[in-house]
């Protein structure tokens, strides 16, 4: 496993925003929209292009202690962030 | 009966702010009868529409026409709507734009500035836009827009005009650096219908664009443009989900105010709200003619018993209107329609157009230069 300090950054493309109307978070693109789950909603929230994966993940355990061993699920959902070009690394 | 028991919020807003447009592209889908430019709503009126349709829930707000610049308070309206919320993006020509005017927009919060092109050269580009010089402008522009940080979409609309063009624009797109790039075939409303027989490219100029597209796509390796390619249902066996359900997400204000489930809804033979005279939320939850192609109670034969009904909504119910003379009708895009001979006919007459190509432009302009 790779614990290089890989930092990723968003995306300008993208705009990150709870919608009240949807109750979740949400991406907003050029003429697009995705509804997005609530532990994507935390993940991205986190990053900002200074934090490293290890911080997120760190910050995230601290915020939801009863969530367990969470490393896989964000590095799962930062692939497919990156995939989507919703991410990218700095 | 009510059929708004699951109706969501119109998503989508398009604020088509004017009809007036410096060009005169014969794929226009505006309507033929472009209206007066008195009848436009005003600044305090659109601004109302935009924190209505907000309150209701929609987020994406798009600016078109027309060309939306010719408005002067554009700014403003851009600024509102960014405020409340929406994800803002301006549909233009680029004719009119300024290296000064991108800067307010930016400013003013202006979240995206998709320009159209009608060519990969300025002599079909102009040919076809009906204006000298006007490629050359859109360049200039398109490099603004990318420095100034906004995301750069490209729009083509493809017709048998330029459908031959598609590597030269694959390769302008990535000149321009563009993030993407949408190559639609022009749909066949408004003007665009009048010129159907000039604009229709043929099934084998269609599918070696399409090949192309997807060639170059193959060999892109996830980077540079994303290309999406629009082909036009004429060559489907099934029609598309018009507007992804009539009311279901999208609504139009057109320059004078009318209300519209999708933007070439006003020929169709139904009474239209008006912003100035209903709430949004009243249109959009209680009009009769929001109301009317809600859900499926509406629907004919072959649809009412056709298991793909809420895959396609039975079609385009424009595209039925303008084809069959009846609105109510299977969208006769469709093969199991009574109607589908309609289509067929309309690609065979395509390759011997009869009637001249009609530049998109104004009666009244029209009449002026008959003088
Ligand atoms: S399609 Fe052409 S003529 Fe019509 S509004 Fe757009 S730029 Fe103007
Ligand atoms: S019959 Fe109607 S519902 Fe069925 S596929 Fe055709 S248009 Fe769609």
């Amino acid at each position: 496993m790779t614990h290089a300090p890989n930092v990723p950054k968003m995306n300008t493309l993208f705009r990150l925003q709870f919608e009240k109307a949807q109750g979740c978070f949400v991406l907003l693109y050029p003429e697009g929209m995705v509804k997005l789950n609530d532990s994507a909603a935390e993940i991205l929230q986190q990053i900002d292009g200074l934090t490293s994966v290890d911080e997120i993940q760190h910050q995230l355990q601290q915020k939801f202690p009863q969530a367990g061993d969470i490393r896989d699920d964000i590095e799962e959902f930062l692939a497919t962030a990156q995939a989507k070009r919703w991410i990218s690394y700095v | 009966m009510s059929k708004d028991a699951h109706v969501g919020p119109p998503l989508w807003l398009l604020a088509e702010l004017t009809y007036e447009c410096p060009l005169h592209c014969a794929y226009c889908s505006n309507p033929t009868d472009l209206g007066k430019r008195e009848d436009e709503l005003t600044t305090e009126a659109w601004l109302d529409v935009l924190t209505q349709a907000r309150e209701l829930g929609s987020v994406q707000l798009g600016f078109s026409g027309g060309e939306p610049l010719l408005r002067k308070d554009l700014e403003t309206l851009v600024e509102h709507g960014r405020q409340s919320g929406f994800y803002t993006n301006l549909i233009t020509s680029g004719i009119g734009l300024t290296e000064k005017r991108i800067k307010q927009l930016k400013a003013a919060g202006l979240d995206h500035i998709q320009i159209s092109f009608q060519a990969a050269d300025p002599e079909l580009n102009d040919a076809i836009a009906g204006r000298g010089k006007a490629f050359d402008q859109k360049l200039k522009m398109a490099e603004i827009v990318k420095s100034e940080g906004y995301p750069m979409v490209l729009n083509f609309v493809i017709s048998r005009q330029n459908i031959e063009q598609i590597p030269q624009i694959l390769e302008l797109s990535c000149q321009l650096n563009a993030d993407y790039v949408e190559l639609a075939t022009a749909q066949y409303y408004g003007w665009a219908f009048d010129n159907r027989d000039h604009l229709l490219p043929t099934q084998q100029q269609l599918r070696h664009a399409e090949a192309t597209v997807n060639g170059f796509r193959d060999q892109q390796d996830n980077a540079g443009p994303q290309f999406i390619f629009v082909t036009p249902d004429y060559y489907e066996d099934r029609p598309k989900a018009c507007m992804n359900g009539w009311a279901s997400t999208f609504l139009t204000i057109t320059p004078d105010g009318s209300a519209l489930p999708c933007h070439s809804a006003k020929i169709l033979p139904l009474d239209f709200p008006n912003v100035t005279e209903k709430t949004i939320a009243d249109i959009w939850h209680k009009d009769f003619s929001f109301n009317h192609f809600r859900g499926e109670s509406w629907m004919p034969q072959p649809c009412q018993s056709c298991d793909e009904k809420e895959k396609d909504f039975g079609g385009c119910r424009c595209q039925a209107f303008m084809l069959t003379g009846d609105m109510n009708r299977t969208d006769p895009v469709c093969s199991k329609s009574d109607d589908h001979h309609l289509i067929t006919e309309a690609i065979e007459q395509a390759k011997n157009p009869t009637a001249p190509l009609k530049h998109r432009k104004r009666v009244a302009d029209i009449a002026l230069m008959k003088l």
